[in-house]
């Protein structure tokens, strides 16, 4: 495999934000065209239930730091959300304009108000004095970041723990480059750290610092890890050169942007690419191979499209970027030559009867099997839950996540948890991340209130 | 973040942003929900006289899609009993000491009318009294409202009637229904008004249905003029509120003035301010979308504040004021012209066509810097429009009907003349008021007329 084959400015093309930035008249005509409803449904659509139509009256009114204020009141990651929501499932998909014409470009206006913020370097925000009371938040993605800024806006004193080298967790590593551009992440975490909360990168829980020496040294603790390694698919070949699995390969290509084009070309791409899986997470990946050059690049999935947990226009998405789908197809082994990968070996699928879940069983076609020619594999397999850290706090667990009450309190009194650690698939966006943090912060509070009054 | 409280005449209030008198004051349920969201005061819907509503009521103005550009209405003061009117602004009064509560009146024009209705409302606790001389309907034809505020002798007689026993400030409301609003404005000044407030609403027609030729709002087959106000009527506001700003026996006696028509934005509350007034009363903008919009118009006023610097909303209030000129005294050797952007120009070609059809004729279509017919013109590449800057009378004309910011600029270049004023040159040269003599003057100065 080698670095791409493009030209630097066709990989800025490819590699710039998919939606542009508004300009200030862009947004201002986009902001007027909005009713300014009461009692909105946009805002009930939104997680965080952000005041849609008060933040969109003031761009109107060209009051765009009101308009940033009005957004960050209810969620502290909405940079981030302006960019990776689902706006379709969610506000915009509410908007009453929709019913007969376009709907309101919710997320682009929030984001018009999000970069006036940042571009200005501003902190609309207050915070309490001091409580002393002290808060460590596992992890300082969405989740932590949210749980962690909302405390420090009561007075809270926290501490961030995060094993990787940057904060920001999946809108850093996790969220191509083309939706959200890692100076963006950083942005927001600064932010966060400007409300006070202190961020511990390189530390990990379990290795650095145990579980039991936070319990003492905390007065409550918010797990917000989400979720950890990309498991190995059992399959013959998966040590061969060639095969990663796409959050790192995602990761590298965020980190490498950061850094300029040149570094993002040398990033090696094979020439025939084959993803595994057909979540969000396959077809971001299957997105990148394809704009950093390679020739081919096929989804390989074992249901059939109806079945893909990928949102319905993420699907439409990719499919225009020229990725090409092999459903009902169930990788057997991966084939190398010299220690390279050369291909992947499948079965056929075909669909049974609905399981438990409603979705089809899937069974091999008997005598089906076919190789498809590839220099490079990705895994886009869900990941595993992190037990062992679990297991350290002593917390019961629900299918593999953290059991927690609506209040997102574990089985542990002390210990509360959210996020990607909590729930799986389609749930866990950005969104539903920060408002867990929100709800975790207002129950530690409470309860922090309750036992010292 | 900048202070925004308010004296007004004396009376207090957190901001300088009170309701007018109007439909969403017609209620304790309504005013005790717009102080909850945190408006300055409310000028209570005008009480006296009784009444009787019709309906419908409101018309409105819908321009290129943009519902209630301005509004209309045939509604008249409110129809409540005046006993229960009182008990509820007392009500009010109490429980929200520290906002504006102000009571607009209008009854018969008769001492003992006048007198009564003060005195009641006195008695209610309430900050102050507006003197509703503006209701250019229903009102007018029983002799009271516009048929006051559109004689000065009259607005003298009966504010007299009402400064001679009144203990708290009294604000008097002029209507814009006249040629020239200072003349009732001097008249209030003379009965000793505490206070004026501009302006009512404007005589209107809204509009006409195409369908059965009825006019808008239809009264079971009537319409007739009805008050006219909202975003619309706020250029005639501004200039009103700055003619009366202006005038010497305002500022002489330091005479608050309360500021309204067309006011929806902080934006366009900063205008206001800057242009003479001391607080701002709002109505149309809250009939469209509710109380909600005062969070808007506070901290986008005050974010503006503290953007630019300035700690209190006082320290703007007719900042403007001084600028408001006469023709006359403008310097006609200050020369401005259009530039054009070629780099953001998108061919829209709309500052062509009005140029040259609507204005002076000095803008080209240009290919390759060469002027073309755009009648004959057949080939491929788009031609630019450029302007000839030495024809270029600057009017500004280009610059507003172009759709995108900042493509054409007004450029302030050196006329290469003496600065002079139109007074200053007729004064000194009486004789260029002959055509032959204004021809000699410009060749002599090289004004060139294009």
């Amino acid at each position: 495999m080698d670095g791409s084959k493009l030209s630097l400015d066709e990989l800025k093309d490819r590699f710039s934000e998919i939606k542009p930035a508004l300009s200030k008249r862009e947004a201002s005509i986009e902001a007027n065209r909005c009713l300014y409803c009461f009692d909105a449904p946009c805002i009930a659509a939104c997680p965080t239930s952000i005041d849609v139509p008060t933040f969109i009256h003031k761009i109107s009114t060209d009051n765009v730091l009101g308009a940033a204020t009005t957004i960050l009141e209810a969620n502290l990651l909405a940079a981030t959300c302006s960019r990776v929501c689902p706006v379709e499932e969610l506000c915009e998909g509410a908007c009453v304009l929709g019913t007969d014409h376009k709907p309101i470009e919710i997320g682009r206006l929030q984001r018009y108000a999000m970069d006036y913020l940042y571009d200005r370097d501003l902190m609309p925000l207050t915070t309490a004095p001091p409580n002393g009371k002290k808060v460590a938040v596992i992890g300082a993605g969405p989740a932590g970041l949210s749980c962690a800024g909302e405390l420090a806006k009561l007075g809270y004193q926290v501490t961030v723990l995060e094993k990787q080298n940057l904060p920001g967790g999946l809108s850093t590593y996790g969220i191509v480059v083309m939706r959200e551009p890692i100076r963006i992440a950083l942005e927001e975490v600064e932010f966060v750290k400007k409300l006070g909360v202190e961020i511990k990168t390189g530390v990990e829980v379990g290795k650095d610092i145990s579980a039991k020496d936070l319990l003492e040294q905390y007065d409550a603790v918010f797990i917000a890890t989400g979720m950890g390694k990309v498991p190995d698919l059992g399959i013959p070949g998966e040590d061969l050169s060639g095969v990663s699995e796409a959050l790192s390969f995602i990761a590298e290509t965020k980190l490498a942007e950061k850094e300029g084009l040149e570094r993002l070309s040398k990033l090696p791409v094979g020439r025939r690419v084959a993803v595994i899986g057909a979540g969000n997470t396959a077809i971001d990946a299957a997105t990148i191979a394809k704009r950093l050059g390679a020739d081919n690049v096929t989804i390989v999935y074992r249901r059939s499209a109806e079945e893909m947990p990928a949102y319905d226009f993420e699907y439409e998405f990719i499919k225009n970027e020229g990725v090409e789908f092999r459903f009902l197809s169930q990788p057997l082994e991966i084939l190398g030559e010299n220690g390279q990968v050369s291909g992947l070996r499948c079965d056929k699928m075909q669909l049974g009867e609905p399981g438990d879940d409603g979705r089809h069983q899937v069974s091999p076609v008997p005598n089906s099997e076919f190789t498809l020619e590839c220099d490079q594999v990705i895994k886009a397999i869900g990941q595993e839950k992190l037990l062992e850290l679990f297991a350290a706090f002593e917390l019961e667990l629900k299918r593999g996540y953290v059991k927690v009450d609506e209040t997102l309190r574990s089985s542990n009194p002390q210990v509360f948890a959210g996020g990607d650690c909590i729930r799986a698939g389609g749930l866990a966006m950005t969104v539903t991340a920060t408002e867990d943090g929100k709800i975790a912060a207002k129950s530690i509070h409470n309860w922090l209130l309750e036992t010292t009054s | 973040m900048a202070d925004l409280s308010t004296t007004f005449a004396g009376i207090k209030s957190p901001n300088p942003f009170w309701l007018a008198s109007a439909p969403p004051t017609n209620s304790a349920y309504q005013i005790n929900k717009a102080f909850e969201q945190g408006w300055g005061g409310a000028v209570w819907k005008t009480i006296g006289a009784p009444v009787l509503n019709v309906s419908s009521r409101y018309g409105g103005y819908e321009y290129k899609g943009n519902k209630l550009v301005a509004i209309n209405n045939v509604e008249l003061i409110s129809d409540r009993p005046l006993e229960v009117n009182l008990r509820e602004i007392r009500e009010v009064k109490k429980l929200w000491s520290g906002r504006a509560v102000i009571v607009s009146a209008m009854v018969e024009s008769k001492p003992e009318a006048w007198h009564d209705v003060v005195m009641k409302i006195e008695d209610t606790g309430a900050d102050g009294i507006e003197l509703n001389y503006g209701c250019p309907h229903g009102m007018s034809e029983r002799g009271m409202g516009a048929a006051v505020g559109q004689v000065p002798e009259y607005c003298t007689m009966i504010t007299e009637w009402v400064t001679s026993v009144a203990s708290i400030p009294v604000i008097v409301k002029l209507t814009p229904n006249v040629t020239d609003i200072t003349k009732p404005a001097l008249a209030a000044v003379q009965a000793k008004a505490d206070a004026l407030s501009l302006i009512n609403t404007i005589n209107s027609i809204i509009g006409v249905d195409l369908d059965n030729f009825q006019l808008k709002p239809n009264v079971g087959g009537k319409g007739s003029h009805g008050g006219y106000a909202g975003p619309a009527v706020k250029p005639v506001a501004l200039h009103m509120l700055s003619a009366v700003a202006q005038e010497e026996a305002v500022q002489r006696v330091g005479l608050p003035i309360s500021g309204m028509g067309g006011i929806q934005t902080w934006r366009d509350a900063a205008e206001f301010l800057l242009l003479g007034a001391t607080s701002l009363q709002v109505c149309t903008a809250v009939m469209h979308y509710g109380f909600r919009i005062i969070e808007d118009l506070t901290e986008g006023l005050s974010n503006w504040l503290d953007e630019k610097g300035i700690k209190s909303v006082g320290e703007i209030i007719g900042a403007s004021v001084p600028r408001v000129s006469d023709f006359g005294d403008f310097d006609l050797s200050y020369k401005v012209v259009a530039r054009i952007d070629p780099e953001t120009c998108t061919n829209c070609n709309l500052c062509y066509i009005a140029c040259d059809e609507g204005a002076h004729q000095c803008i080209d279509l240009t290919v390759d810097g060469h002027k073309i017919d755009p009648a004959s013109y057949a080939g491929s590449v788009k031609p630019i429009p450029v302007v000839r800057e030495d024809d270029c009378v600057g009017c500004n004309l280009c610059s507003l009907v172009c759709p995108v910011d900042s493509c054409i600029t007004m450029l302030e270049v050196d006329s290469g003349r003496d600065s002079i004023t139109w007074k200053e040159l007729t004064s000194q040269k009486p004789e260029v008021l002959n055509w032959d003599e204004m021809e000699k003057y410009r060749r002599e100065v090289g004004i060139k007329i294009h």
